[in-house]
């Protein structure tokens, strides 16, 4: 579940660093709604599709890539139809088509530990040292807790099938959270003492 | 960091991934407009209702920028800087304000918090102000007119009643059994 469709590859689009690559989608998007219509959206889409030829992403991924967006720009495609003409409704999805493959080149040629590395460390310049060890703690404490979350709601599933409870997302939902919640103070308590900068740890120290 | 930072940041962290695993429930469609309808919207309620807004805020902010990073943490396992610039992405970042809101509501309800002040914050943050963010966005980048976005993004909102009546049940029961908010 927590791969992301990283595809590896040593071109220059997988080369070049993450934050350069964040800073271009930025620039990008921004300049399809500045300089908005075909002739913008159809530039970008081109250098895309030879940024993608470059990185040799296969088509199959680029299609699985659009497809989650596809029944909503079909609507936008089909309202626009009526509202204005086949023209605009031609652009206006493809400037979504084009910012949506932009933003997932992004993804399938950066790996997501070298993404959050360079954002911590993008972090770490502008915040103070604290609040970047902070967003560390609470970036890692999250991956790990989501396996942890799925175990919980698995064994309140299963109590509450034994009990011959159906299984009402309200039955479902409580105990699981609570339990979690509990589950959480325990950690934050175990944090807490084995840190030496607590008046509990210092003693200790 | 002091305890309470910590624990902040454990809980913030906690919900976070109650998000990531309220993406792996498979999509409802709702029979009679056949638009599906995920479960973590939910979560976004459920947040800011058992968090409160700064870290129901802070947790929707950590979740999102998994997201955003490449994990397909979102339902149907979407994920990666392309759902933000898709016609949903101001719903996505709506959910910031959403808990942030849905939180507000409860701590100022908290002395008398009961399931209807409860469902009514729900439907303020996580629907109200939810679309507020989100339908402009549509509006914006598919060159359509507010009314026209909100128009079709009415099918959604008899799932996120039924989410807001249960998002409700589940902030009351664990204010009683497990409070966070008022806890200090």
């Amino acid at each position: 579940m927590l791969t992301s469709d990283y595809v590896p590859g040593d071109s220059i689009v997988h080369r070049a660093r993450p934050l350069i690559k964040v800073g271009l989608l930025f620039l990008v998007c921004t300049w399809l709604f500045v300089q908005e219509g075909w002739p913008s959206s159809t530039i970008a889409g081109l250098i895309l599709a030879a940024l993608f030829a470059i990185a040799r992403i296969p088509p199959t991924i680029i299609v699985a890539a659009i497809r989650p967006a596809l029944w909503v720009l079909g609507l936008i495609f089909v309202a626009q139809l009526f509202l204005a003409d086949w023209r605009f409704a031609g652009f206006v999805v493809l400037r979504f088509a084009v910012m949506i493959l932009a933003a997932s080149i992004l993804t399938l040629t950066t790996r997501t530990s070298d993404l959050v590395d360079a954002i911590e460390r993008a972090l770490s310049r502008v915040l103070p040292a604290r609040s970047a060890e902070a967003i560390s703690l609470a970036l890692s404490l999250c991956l790990r807790f989501i396996p942890r979350v799925r175990g919980i709601f698995e064994e309140v599933k299963n109590a509450q099938r034994a009990r011959g409870l159906g299984t009402s997302w309200r039955a479902l939902v409580t105990p699981t959270i609570v339990r979690a919640l509990k589950s959480a103070d325990e950690i934050s308590r175990a944090i807490t003492a084995r840190s030496p900068e607590t008046p509990a740890g210092r003693h200790v120290r | 960091m002091t305890n309470d930072t910590t624990r902040d940041i454990v809980l913030i962290a906690l919900f976070a991934a109650i998000m990531a695993v309220l993406g792996v429930f498979p999509p409802i469609t709702l029979p009679l407009v056949g638009v599906p309808i995920t479960a973590q919207s939910l979560g976004v309620m459920l947040a800011g209702g058992i968090l409160g807004a700064r870290r129901g805020a802070l947790a929707m902010i950590l979740f999102l920028a998994l997201v955003a990073v490449g994990l397909p943490l979102l339902s149907g396992g979407r994920g990666g800087f392309a759902v933000f610039l898709g016609p949903s992405g101001g719903f996505l970042v709506g959910w910031i304000v959403a808990a942030f809101v849905v939180g507000l509501t409860i701590e100022r309800l908290w002395s008398r918090l009961g399931h209807v002040n409860a469902f009514i914050a729900c439907v303020f943050g996580g629907i109200i102000v939810l679309y507020a963010i989100g339908i402009p966005w549509i509006a914006f980048a598919a060159e359509i007119s507010i009314a026209q976005a909100f128009v079709g993004s009415m099918p959604f909102i008899p799932g996120d009643l039924i989410k807001a009546v249960i998002a409700s049940a589940v902030i009351v029961t664990v204010a009683r059994s497990y409070p966070i908010i008022a806890s200090p």
